[in-house]
């Protein structure tokens, strides 16, 4: 239950601090989004340039980049996922512990990109693992990964505690492992988690 | 630096058994290079490197190229008999030229740091076919340089490199099979919804709705 907005700042006009428990909870969430320190290819050097001085992404309570999955939030699969490395970047979203939140951080990421035709690129990562914030741009600048991180907050922020649309760490029964693809004889196998992305047929439609 | 001529003068003189030939470039560019027959080339090849005056110390680059087999047509006068007569009959006669796979070689020397732009010494292989006799000497012990490339080259085209410290796949897994570089490879069916496909990805289209059982 939300306080009504003008009764907050009238309550706070004489010194009374009034939240909820959502509130305060999800404010202590987004504050403090823990990256992972990975990075794929040249995205991650503008993901780099995002946490130094120029743009400091610590502005946002994300500027400790953990080097274990186990502390880290934010996955910011940032570049090109070849079919080799796929395997290793979904074990290492498994590894996360929740809450966790991915990006998929420029062309490669999200769809493939420019080597979507070629034969040994994951055509987006989103095919294995759930993605909150994708980013279009090759590569995204800076001020693109700052406003995917804000769209990310925005999202935390947003969700209850409660119900059907709580968060995956609050409810019990929701998947937390994602199946890894099998290296098979020409691709990955399967080629893409069905649980996760619903691949469009050839129609143009849904399966 | 000295030009593929003098080079293969100097091979010749050096190590008269091993047969090099001079492969033309008749572009513009004119940067020709050596063949290098596969069972002396690591005799040349330490030549290339140890000889004084050439001192070709460093290998930039190595990697493949795939000639795929193909169908030749020539247009052979024959003289027949046509109607009691004889006449001059031009036939079209078909032959297939087998394929194969090329190693290329780019060599430079750092004792001379060759001022002259003039590009690199540029040695070729051959294999005798792209099936069964893909061996090629490899030239890792003469260039250090060579060995990942060559892994490279393995991966991708199938050369197999005998000799080689460490011959195992570099860019692709250790499970997969086929060669992706070659130009017969068939990438896997693993389509996706295309807005506006065009070219490659329509004949994708069509062959994926085609598998599928789609009509459209």
């Amino acid at each position: 239950m939300a306080v009504e907005p003008d009764l907050k700042i009238e309550l706070g006009k004489q010194g009374v601090f009034v939240t909820t428990i959502s509130e305060i909870y999800n404010w202590g969430r987004r504050s403090s989004v823990w990256p992972m320190q990975f990075g794929l290819a040249c995205c991650a050097i503008e993901m780099i340039a995002t946490t130094m001085a120029r743009y400091d992404l610590a502005r946002f309570g994300a500027e400790v980049f953990r080097p274990s999955p186990r502390q880290a939030d934010l996955m910011i699969i940032s570049g090109t996922i070849t079919k080799k490395m796929a395997p290793q970047v979904v074990r290492l979203y498994n590894q996360m512990a929740e809450p966790k939140y991915v990006i998929a951080m420029g062309a490669c990421a999200i769809s493939g990109g420019p080597f979507k035709q070629g034969y040994n690129v994951l055509k987006g990562i989103d095919r294995y693992i759930p993605v909150d914030v994708h980013i279009p741009g090759c590569p995204p600048r800076p001020e693109a990964l700052i406003h995917a991180f804000m769209a990310l907050q925005a999202k935390i922020d947003g969700q209850p505690l409660t119900g059907s649309e709580r968060p995956r760490h609050l409810d019990a029964e929701a998947q937390g492992l994602f199946p890894i693809p099998h290296q098979g004889a020409h691709d990955l196998e399967p080629p893409v988690n069905r649980l996760v992305w619903p691949l469009p047929a050839p129609d143009g439609g849904h399966e | 630096m000295k030009t593929a001529e003098e080079i293969l003068a100097a091979i010749n003189s050096a190590l008269p058994e091993a047969v090099v030939e001079l492969v033309h470039n008749p572009s513009v560019s004119a940067q020709h290079s050596l063949r290098l027959d596969p069972a002396h080339a690591l005799a040349v090849a330490g030549f290339l490197r140890d000889d004084a005056e050439l001192a070709l110390d460093f290998c930039s680059n190595a990697t493949g190229v795939d000639w795929p087999g193909k169908e030749i047509t020539e247009k052979v006068k024959v003289t027949r008999v046509v109607d009691g007569a004889e006449t001059v009959v031009e036939e079209n006669i078909k032959h297939q030229e087998p394929g194969y796979l090329e190693a290329v070689y780019h060599l430079y020397s750092m004792k001379h740091a060759h001022r002259e732009i003039a590009g690199p010494v540029v040695l070729r292989m051959r294999t005798v076919n792209r099936t069964d006799q893909v061996e090629l000497p490899s030239l890792t012990p003469v260039w250090r340089s060579a060995e990942f490339q060559e892994r490279e080259i393995f991966d991708l085209y199938g050369i197999v490199f005998t000799g080689h410290p460490d011959l195992r796949r570099i860019l692709m897994w250790d499970g997969f099979v086929d060669h992706p570089m070659r130009r017969d490879y068939v990438d896997p069916d693993d389509y996706e919804y295309e807005p506006t496909p065009h070219d490659e990805v329509l004949k994708r289209v069509e062959h994926h709705k085609a598998s599928a059982g789609v009509t459209a």
